[in-house]
């Protein structure tokens, strides 16, 4: 296991989520959650699957809509105001589980397109922040090829610096390693670790337990829709509270 | 272990070809034409049918007379033997073309509007060339109305200033506010055209043409008129109804619902038949739109209903991870649209919108039940029933499939080419 990475949090708030209420119909998937995410911090959001982990992240940069409480990212409150969640959108940076790469575009014109259009930054500025990031998450050489002629650890990576050229300040990642074979997960990983050291707000869905030990500053466990347990890597792993958290733990970490 | 198991080669094999039943032409006919007893009696069957018909054929092709006066001239040349009367496509090609009334020493503005078509459409379907030329398409328009209904030349710059008048206020408000843009550019573009209108009025000889009244076209022209400005208006508008069905805000989305159900619930023909007679008690009684426009704004609604559904279906087979990471990376719904959304849904959906549009083209020939007297119209009225041509229908209808294939077909191979350039998805 490696060493765990030492990192500077601020106290200035990022992200500060309060009694926020979500339905699907009438299916109450997210249930009074309160959560407060300062600048600088690594959160890792894990739980069984129909817990609502995903929802809350979609959430934060409105791509799903909650009915009750207040989401402020960044010091905007999220209404159904289309400018405050345009805004927040272009703070937030967010990678899914399926990349959702923009096929028709070639890698660079994916990494350029929110830039120039959104930022209104110089054609030639844009390409070359992208290309920055793209050596940043080392694949500069693919640039001029399109997303379905990469493999998926690659097209992971795209999508992380498609964000990164928006210069975000909080990164979400929604599952992003659950759709790999096992010996691209590594390469993705790494580009995240990365990210971390760089000093990135991020909050992270995933199974990846070690990464969550290596990076994370805090772990949340959720089920139900609630936030059930969460406290430090350490903490949280060696030593859980809940009876619902030990079992989850004992499910995937069994073998 | 046994002796039989090892075995070493001593000399290597070298390539042989294949059996003589097995290749070449020998394997292709056993294979394709008689893989069964089935099949072979079909295929013995096909070729005595296509002998048949050849044999039929290509005397009446070879024997026919291109030069006469009259089918009766035509029969006395034939003296008795098979053969077709092509005289009178020589005859009445004119008519065919341009219809019977559309002035004969005015018959090279239509031709030269035709080319500069040709010239307008090449930057929009081939992306190779060089983008100025859209300039030139979007001025298009106007010239060709100016060359083939005529008049004075300021009629199609004023209408023209107009539009640029509008899209320069779009954008010079558009990021402040879109409804405000569109409110300021149409008032200011309406602005304009009454002025231009006062200025057009005085000048009216300025650079004018004969003035060529819209129930004076006729043949295939009018049939390529109809065709190409419906298909144009239509693919716009039908994407616009397209998202305005998958629009968040129910009054739009219920509009586009109940205008796309209620046109593709109606025959094609029962439009056209309201446009030519019922649409004008609509309007006020001292007002006379053009038969042309009003047909044109039938077809244009009917196309657009179909092309619309193969959007939306086209919408429908994207997943909604790109909708998503659109939103996600900052873009507005309009951005998302035009640069993530529409270009693969209309990638998706071109055979559609080719289909439904090839199929707008020809059925521009149903206007000859409204009796305007297009390429079918032209043959079913002034020529099927003069004395002179009377009862040659193999030959003018022949002319007219063959004139509307040569054109449809192209648009499909076009459109086959547009697909194969735009496959990056695939490795």
């Amino acid at each position: 296991m490696a060493e765990k990475l030492k990192l500077e949090v601020s106290d200035e708030i990022a992200i500060k989520i309060q009694s926020m209420n979500k339905w699907f119909g009438s299916f109450h998937v997210l249930r009074d959650i309160d959560l407060t995410v300062n600048r600088g911090e690594r959160i890792v959001v894990c739980g069984p699957s129909g817990s609502g982990k995903s929802t809350l992240i979609r959430c934060i940069n409105a791509l799903e809509e909650h009915q009750s409480g207040q989401i402020i990212v960044d010091g905007t409150e999220l209404t159904s105001d289309i400018k405050n969640i345009d805004r927040i959108r272009s703070e937030v940076g967010m990678c899914f589980q399926h990349f959702n790469l923009f096929p028709h575009l070639s890698i660079l014109e994916n990494c350029t397109l929110a830039p120039i259009w959104v930022r209104k930054i110089p054609k030639k500025e844009a390409e070359e922040t992208a290309m920055h990031f793209l050596e940043k998450v080392k694949i500069p050489e693919q640039a001029d090829k399109y997303p379905g002629q990469l493999s998926g650890g690659q097209q992971q990576r795209v999508a992380i610096a498609r964000s990164l050229c928006m210069r975000p300040r909080i990164m979400l990642f929604d599952e992003p390693t659950s759709a790999l074979d096992p010996e691209m997960i590594k390469e993705v990983l790494d580009t995240m670790i990365e990210l971390a050291e760089d000093g990135m707000t991020m909050i992270c869905v995933t199974h990846e337990m070690g990464f969550a030990r290596q990076v994370a500053n805090r772990v949340i466990f959720m089920d139900d829709g609630q936030i059930v347990e969460q406290n430090e890597p350490e903490q949280f792993f060696n030593n859980p509270q809940s009876d619902r958290t030990k079992l989850f733990l004992s499910q995937i970490l069994g073998h | 272990m046994s002796e039989n198991n090892s075995f070493v080669r001593k000399e290597m094999i070298s390539e042989r070809i294949p059996p003589a039943a097995d290749r070449g032409l020998v394997k292709w006919v056993r294979e394709n034409l008689f893989s069964s007893a089935f099949n072979a009696i079909m295929t013995f069957i096909s070729l005595w049918v296509i002998y048949s018909i050849t044999v039929a054929v290509i005397p009446w092709f070879l024997n026919g007379v291109w030069d006469a006066k009259t089918v009766r001239e035509c029969y006395d040349l034939l003296d008795g033997k098979s053969g077709a009367c092509f005289a009178v496509l020589n005859e009445r090609f004119p008519q065919l073309i341009y219809g019977f009334k559309y002035p004969s020493s005015e018959y090279w503005r239509p031709n030269l509007a035709t080319v500069l078509l040709i010239v307008a459409l090449a930057p929009i379907l081939f992306r190779r060339l060089p983008r100025q030329l859209l300039i030139f398409s979007a001025v298009y328009p106007f010239l060709a109305f100016w060359l083939i209904w005529g008049g004075s030349i300021l009629t199609s710059v004023s209408a023209f200033l107009g539009c640029a008048i509008a899209v320069i206020c779009y954008r010079r408000f558009s990021s402040r506010s879109f409804a405000l843009a569109v409110l300021i550019s149409l008032i200011a573009a309406n602005v304009w055209w009454i002025i231009g209108g006062y200025i057009v009025d005085l000048n009216a000889s300025f650079l004018s043409l004969e003035v060529v009244a819209s129930r004076d076209m006729g043949g295939f022209m009018l049939n390529l008129l109809l065709g190409t400005i419906a298909v144009c208006l239509s693919i716009p508008l039908g994407i616009a109804l397209a998202l305005g069905r998958q629009s968040g805000m129910p009054i739009i989305k219920w509009i586009c619902v109940v205008f796309i159900e209620f046109i593709r619930g109606v025959p094609l023909i029962t439009l056209l038949f309201v446009a030519n007679v019922i649409l004008a008690f609509f309007f006020p009684p001292d007002t006379s739109i053009d038969l042309i426009l009003r047909v044109l704004i039938m077809m244009t609604f009917f196309n657009a209903a179909y092309i619309a559904e193969v959007v939306r279906g086209g919408l429908a087979a994207l997943s909604k991870g790109q909708y998503e990471a659109a939103d996600s990376i900052g873009l507005d719904y309009t951005q998302s649209m035009r640069f993530i959304i529409l270009p693969q849904a209309l990638k998706i959906s071109i055979p559609g919108i080719v289909n439904v549009s090839v199929g707008m083209l020809k059925d521009t020939t149903l206007v000859s039940i409204i009796s305007m007297f297009d390429l079918v119209g032209m043959i079913r009225g002034p020529i099927l029933s003069s004395t002179d041509w009377n009862g040659v229908y193999w030959e003018l209808f022949g002319a007219a499939a063959a004139i509307f294939f040569v054109v449809c077909f192209s648009v499909s191979k076009y459109s086959q080419w547009l697909e194969r350039q735009l496959e990056t998805d695939k490795r």
